[in-house]
């Protein structure tokens, strides 16, 4: 792999560009990470690029006081049973649609396909309607429900993709055996699908973490609010205090950061296997 | 909708994977009723719903009534609306235009070995981790005019109120679509670059062909499939633009920059007119769902074989 011919060759073009690129990206993310460093007053004197005189950790302990900690447990909560939704009903369905028989299950699997071009944008009245009937408005689950809905059609297609590439040698070998479906399943198929099913969890919870529509539209006490509408009730009330603001933003993004940090391979490749390679 | 012809491909594909005698352990279709029902109810279901209230006139408190073709007509002849959907054809072209080039060298350039490359393409991809939500308010924070980078940097913002302006508000939606975006797009692209077979860019340089030649005969036509993927990303993402528009314009200055989505959400959620809101809802499905379907057609995707798992 190393000894590629063009490896000698750098692209220049693309070099030049992934630097505007770095600086693009690097200043904003300078200004978010120091301006959580310095006092309001600071802030607005001396401007958001130069370097604080004093440094403090103010700003994220006023983040707490103004209710991150409850935003935060919420979130963790949607996200955690978003992911454990998925993962219960996707394998099952995936498995069915690359092995089972029949007209129906190719039916199931194109309503699923249509589902990805359906953008969530576009139910949010309907979604309002069904969850105020539901008697589920302004409670977590209303919003984990239609945010796990969502993100099945692409968890379906990475899944499904994962497990067509498990021969077919394997299951006839199970078969003669005498395999159980549920053998099968258990035994082959989701030992196969590791690198599937880590993409669908990576994106599953990505989708429920940083998800902003439903919980807008769902919810509306402090009790059941989600970090990211918290960000924006955070801008509209007190958006002058922009260092507790972006304080709050680094927050948000901190338990995803340790991830990326720690398992940057698969939540890359998560993200890659989505897309599709 | 868009996937129909396409997934008959994928039909076609199964039926011929499959082997004879080994039906004693195939799953039954039980295996997919748990997912279908929970997919149906709150998926379709508001899908159909959202159609259905299109005709009824709903303020989210009583019971919704039909109206017949009311909301319709009003739609019709609502200069906002038509606006709305000029604003969003444009904003979506944009995002397209501006994401597209730059992802793909971004992307071509990480799929590669340089020095570095690691730890600058670990920076690259950070905007990847926030949400619409925190990029938004982010970039709010950035460019107010008297404490934001304006302030500081005038030779580069003019007089620094990029947002008191039509053109300006659409600038800065379009770049920060592209901040948050780029890297995703540029993700794909990479994939898709370390799939080229290493053959192609060997024999290239055999016949003396340099770096920007492969490029361009080796490198984009073997991305061709990656680029209609994410080009049918973009223009679904772009087609329903909401998170930025809400936080960074709220559809100003004036209606400026209120774009379909956002005027739904503010005919349904601040007007109380749910019926308006869900007919400016169907029309944004039946649209997005007509380009995605023309993006497969005219690029001939339902009839690639090789491809048909890739979305």
């Amino acid at each position: 792999m190393r000894q590629r011919p063009n490896a000698q060759r750098p692209n220049y073009l693309a070099g030049l560009g992934s630097l505007v690129w770095l600086a693009l990206v690097g200043l904003p993310l300078y200004v978010l990470l120091i301006s959580t460093l310095r006092t309001t007053s600071n802030y607005s004197t001396q401007g958001p690029l130069s370097f604080p005189s004093q440094l403090t950790l103010s700003n994220y302990l006023s983040a707490f006081d103004n209710g991150f900690g409850q935003d935060f447990l919420n979130t963790l909560i949607v996200t955690v049973s978003v992911v454990g939704i998925v993962l219960l009903v996707v394998p099952p369905l995936a498995y069915a649609i690359v092995r089972a028989k029949g007209r129906t299950i190719s039916v199931v699997f194109r309503v699923f396909l249509l589902g990805l071009a359906v953008p969530a944008q576009a139910v949010i009245v309907p979604m309002f309607y069904v969850i105020s009937k539901a008697g589920l408005y302004d409670h977590l689950i209303g919003v984990i429900l239609p945010t796990a809905a969502f993100s099945m059609p692409v968890c379906t297609l990475v899944l499904t993709g994962a497990m067509r590439d498990i021969t077919p040698d394997l299951y006839e070998a199970m078969a003669i055996d005498g395999a159980s479906p549920w053998r099968v399943f258990r035994q082959l198929v989701l030992p196969l699908s590791k690198g599937g099913l880590s993409s669908i969890v990576v994106f599953s919870a990505l989708q429920a973490w940083n998800g902003f529509l439903f919980p807008l539209i769902l919810t509306q006490s402090d009790s059941t609010k989600v970090i990211t509408l918290g960000l924006y009730n955070f801008q509209t009330e007190h958006g002058v205090d922009v260092p507790g603001l972006l304080s709050a933003v680094v927050l948000s993004m901190l338990p995803i950061f340790v991830v990326y940090l720690f398992a940057r391979r698969a939540l890359v490749q998560g993200l890659m296997g989505v897309g599709g390679k | 909708m868009s996937a129909l012809s396409f997934t008959t491909e994928l039909g076609r594909r199964r039926l011929k994977a499959r082997r004879p005698g080994v039906g004693a352990t195939r799953p039954g279709f039980a295996w997919a009723v748990p997912a279908t029902v929970f997919f149906l109810l709150f998926a379709i279901l508001p899908l159909v719903l959202v159609a259905v209230l299109s005709f009824t006139s709903w303020d989210g408190i009583t019971s919704p009534h039909f109206n017949g073709l009311a909301n319709w007509t009003k739609l019709f002849d609502d200069p906002v609306m038509t606006q709305s959907i000029w604003l969003t054809l444009v904003l979506t072209v944009l995002g397209v235009v501006t994401q597209t080039p730059i992802s793909i060298l971004l992307g071509v350039w990480a799929a590669g070995h340089q020095r570095n490359r690691a730890v600058l393409s670990a920076i690259f991809f950070v905007p990847l981790l926030l949400s619409a939500t925190a990029v938004s308010v982010l970039w709010r924070a950035l460019l107010d005019p008297n404490f934001g980078l304006p302030g500081q940097l005038p030779w580069l913002f003019g007089n620094g109120n990029l947002l008191g302006s039509q053109a300006g508000s659409i600038a800065v939606l379009t770049f920060v679509g592209m901040w948050q975006f780029t890297p995703l797009h540029a993700l794909l692209y990479q994939g898709g670059a370390r799939a080229v077979p290493q053959v192609l860019y060997q024999a290239a340089a055999i016949d003396g062909a340099g770096t920007v030649r492969q490029f361009f005969h080796i490198t984009l036509p073997q991305l061709r499939n990656t680029m209609i993927t994410s080009v049918i990303l973009m223009v679904v993402g772009g087609l329903t633009t909401f998170d930025t528009v809400l936080i960074l314009t709220q559809g100003g200055p004036g209606t400026d920059t209120t774009v379909s989505a956002y005027y739904m959400y503010e005919q349904g959620f601040k007007n109380f007119d749910f019926g308006a809101g869900s007919a400016i809802a169907l029309v944004l499905v039946v649209v997005a769902t007509l380009i995605s379907l023309a993006v497969v057609r005219i690029s001939g995707y339902d009839k690639m074989r090789s491809t048909a798992e890739g979305i």
